[in-house]
């Protein structure tokens, strides 16, 4: 399904990876998230293959798949607080700091099954912000969200380079990353 | 940046079901209403002699009992898998099984607790003695508890099927016939006056392998599942 790839992302390093429908973007990204084992060639973090302690690995990227992986039936506020706090410890604070930061104060009670799909994308968008991993693996970030929601995402993924953290992503059409360029990978049909 | 403890990650795990379960309390009650049901069937159609129900009740009880738990095995994965929310259980750093054990657990308290409590109830209309309802309730509760973790087995390796009801049956009901013939035993034992320490002793062991194993199986399961 997919051969010949070679993608690396180093510390304040962003990774597009382009291509037609159906050229493995998606694949590429389970491949790198564990979900799936290549069937040749290895992964690495931190020089090390990612089998050798995969706990270790996962706990190190933030992955946000086609679905938005959130539960309906929780409010906002409460789907925050469980996938982030699976993570790590969050302050009482972060939840509603994060919400504020994706536009979603207002929602913040709201169950994610009455949300719009852009706005579950901003939701997603925010437990990806406050995991605060070092990678970040984004299957297509920009869908459905409009143009205020394109440019607040570009703009956190500009602020997890600065931060020295690195984002691989399969996007269609990229916008502008504030201060970045990434570099671009493109995948054959 | 503080890393969650896994007992923290666990308990959350288990505190989030229990508060779905509440919010879909219809569809969580649905093991405890078929068993509820069908146990006050039987006195129906066999008739009102205390004596003779009195001498199939083990049995009545047990098979209500687990295939009630059976009802409510099949949707322990299905709607985290639907939403997305087991892919980032699975990539949250924290150990896969452990999480599984958790989810078992709120299962079991969501789906076997309540045929627990329920069965001295429903086995008053069978002609159980007030005697034996202890046994009846350890009986349940240890039965309940195997049942959920070899159904959470069954449901993680179904999980991709689209019709996968049928062959969770068929991998869970043949696991558990060891248990229905301890603790239908165990129960008759006990209603006839006899001790049930034997049934009752295997049957938790029985459990603390199930649950011992179980975690590790699920947790290969539900990565197969995710490929």
């Amino acid at each position: 399904m997919l051969g010949g790839v070679s993608v690396e992302a180093a510390a304040g390093g962003c990774v597009h990876l382009a291509g037609p429908n159906g050229s493995g973007k998606t694949t590429l990204l389970r491949v790198l998230a564990g979900f799936l084992e290549p069937e040749q060639g290895t992964i690495t973090w931190g020089g090390r293959p990612i089998n050798a302690d995969r706990d270790a690995y996962h706990a190190s990227f933030s992955y946000l798949a086609h679905s938005d992986g959130l539960k309906p039936e929780l409010t906002a506020r409460e789907n925050l607080a469980f996938e982030v706090g699976l993570r790590r410890q969050l302050g009482a604070t972060e939840p509603d700091e994060a919400l504020s930061r994706v536009g979603l104060a207002a929602a913040r009670d709201h169950t994610a099954a009455v949300l719009s799909a852009g706005q579950r994308r901003r939701l997603a968008m925010a437990r990806v912000m406050l995991t605060a991993a070092p990678l970040w693996l984004l299957d297509e970030p920009f869908t459905n969200l409009d143009s205020a929601g394109v440019a607040l995402v570009s703009t956190m993924i500009g602020a997890q380079l600065d931060r020295g953290g690195a984002v691989l992503m399969a996007a269609h059409q990229l916008p502008s990353i504030p201060n970045h360029s990434p570099r671009r990978v493109e995948l054959g049909p | 940046m503080t890393t969650t403890p896994l007992v923290s990650a666990a308990t959350l795990v288990y505190r989030r079901d229990l508060l779905l379960a509440v919010r879909h309390w219809g569809q969580a009650a649905q093991p405890l209403m078929f068993f509820a049901m069908v146990t006050t069937l039987f006195p129906l159609a066999l008739g009102p002699d205390l004596g003779e129900l009195r001498q199939v009740a083990g049995g009545i009880l047990w098979v209500a009992a687990l295939l009630a738990s059976l009802l409510g095995v099949e949707l322990l994965f299905r709607a985290d898998h639907v939403d997305g929310t087991l892919e980032q259980m699975m990539v949250s750093g924290q150990p896969l099984a452990m999480l599984a054990l958790a989810k078992g657990a709120a299962h079991w308290t969501i789906c076997g607790l309540p045929l627990v409590l329920i069965s001295p109830l429903v086995a008053g209309g069978l002609g159980v003695p007030g005697a034996a309802l202890c046994t009846l309730m350890l009986s349940i509760g240890l039965g309940t508890g195997i049942l959920s973790a070899l159904g959470a087995i069954g449901s993680a390796l179904t999980l991709g099927l689209r019709r996968g009801s049928v062959l969770l049956s068929l991998l869970v009901l043949p696991l558990a016939m060891p248990a229905l013939i301890f603790g239908a035993r165990a129960v008759d034992m006990a209603i006839h006056g006899e001790s049930a320490r034997g049934p009752l002793l295997l049957l938790a062991a029985m459990l603390v392998l199930a649950v011992t194993l179980a975690p590790a199986a699920v947790a290969a399961a539900l990565r197969i599942s995710a490929e």
